[in-house]
């Protein structure tokens, strides 16, 4: 059954705002999933790429309660690939920012075992600091 | 031939095996790498929103810091930084260039470093991969007494070297540069179909099952394809495929170890340089009863 789905001035916004903060087009976007299919993370996502491109593309804010924005590496497999020239990753990093900007942390170095906080390198900790902490 | 050097922060702690072997394997090569005065953290990961300019302050403050020590002679002329991580190379690189092709952006940065000197955005971000191929493998070649025979080696990538394309040092789908190195020290080079497949990198801190699994992919794959140890240029992917191994193996209990060495400490034995410079004692599967095995030490 086709699903009729109403865009909001509500759902523009948010498409405009993830397309400002990402500087991407994401209206380009065909949906051919070649960013899902080259995912080394989509296995450990409730939501893949390419629906997170299709979700942003309908403003759909539903999109920020996704862990898929904190399991991308932002190892650039897709941005390599995607045939539209477009960049998932700077899309994912967007609305970790969104959220990061509320003063939202995704993790708390508290909760950090101390047995690992004692072996994981500074370029471990610093960059999920970076990613994952506003 | 002196050069200027980034070294970032974990070459210092962690990763002093890669920095140590890579210093001493330069020299070798005639080039001594300068450490940059007063360097700070890149930031390890660039920014990637468009508005976020405040976290492109830290590796740009570091380019300012080759023009000043041109300025102040310790160099002439001299605007290349070499990087050996590989996360401090694409932050840096990718800053560079956001400058470079961002006129408003750049004065927006130099504003915010007001009491610094204004970027000039004369350097040149490379990585010590690309110096070696620049200058020529064959002059690597030259300098090998102790050739890595029999010695088999699947290079892995990871992403920062590669991708995106615009900083890549390689093709970003099929890189080749480590296998012509790892040539011309006289190893047998295996393929690993996953050279360039993520290890997870900082999802080790969040949910290390997520690089567990990552890491026993890359490392059994490589293994079927007969690799008895594999390379590596980022000491974050050092840490999810060498120390992470004690969790594979828990996983995993087949799961049979191997040695994940820097490039550079490959280069430092097929040197014939003293073997206090790979600093093993900071691998954390133990590569020396291999190379000992082989006969190269």
């Amino acid at each position: 059954m086709i699903k009729k789905i109403l865009i909001t001035d509500e759902n523009i916004d948010f498409l405009l705002k993830i397309e400002e903060l990402s500087d991407q087009i994401i209206t380009r976007c065909d949906q051919c999933g070649v960013c899902s299919g080259s995912c080394p993370l989509v296995s450990e996502m409730d939501i893949t790429p390419s629906q997170m491109m299709r979700m942003v593309q309908l403003g759909q804010k539903e999109i920020m309660d996704s862990k898929t924005m904190w399991i991308c590496a932002s190892c650039y497999t897709c941005t390599v690939r995607c045939p539209r020239g477009l960049d998932p990753s700077k899309v994912a990093e967007s609305l970790r920012q969104l959220r990061l900007r509320q003063g939202l942390d995704h993790i708390n170095i508290k909760n950090i075992p101390k047995d690992e906080i004692e072996i994981l390198p500074q370029i471990a900790l610093v960059s999920a600091m970076r990613k994952f902490t506003s | 031939m002196k050069i200027l050097y980034y070294p970032g922060c974990t070459l210092k702690t962690s990763a002093k095996n890669f920095e140590e072997s890579a210093i001493a394997s330069a020299k070798t090569m005639d080039i001594e790498l300068i450490e940059l005065t007063r360097w700070n953290c890149c930031g390890t990961v660039f920014s990637l929103t468009s508005d976020d300019l405040i976290h492109h302050v830290a590796p740009i403050r570091n380019l300012i810091r080759v023009q000043e020590m041109n300025k102040q002679g310790l160099v002439k002329g001299e605007f290349r930084l070499v990087t050996l991580c590989a996360m401090c190379y694409n932050t840096l690189k990718r800053s560079n260039l956001r400058v470079k092709e961002n006129p408003e952006d750049l004065e927006k940065i130099n504003n915010l470093m007001y009491l610094e000197e204004d970027y000039e955005v004369k350097v040149e971000v490379i990585h010590f991969l690309k110096l070696l191929e620049d200058m020529g493998f064959e002059k690597v070649n030259e300098k090998v007494k102790n050739p890595l025979k029999n010695l088999k080696i699947a290079p892995y990538y990871g992403c920062m070297l590669l991708r995106p394309k615009e900083v890549g040092i390689d093709d970003p789908e099929d890189p080749t540069i480590q296998e012509e190195l790892l040539e011309k020290l006289g190893a047998e080079v295996i393929n690993n179909p996953f050279k360039k497949v993520c290890c997870g990198s900082y999802q080790t801190v969040q949910d290390k099952n997520i690089v567990v699994d990552l890491s026993y992919s890359i490392l059994t794959r490589a293994q079927k394809e007969g690799a008895e140890a594999i390379t590596t240029s980022c000491p974050l992917c050092a840490f999810n495929l060498d120390n992470r191994q004690k969790e594979v193996k828990e996983k995993y209990p087949h799961f049979k170890e191997i040695p994940v060495f820097y490039f550079t400490q490959l280069m430092s034995i097929a040197f014939g340089l003293d073997k206090k410079y790979c600093r093993f004692d900071l691998n954390y599967i133990d590569p020396e009863p291999l190379i000992k095995s082989k006969g190269l030490l």
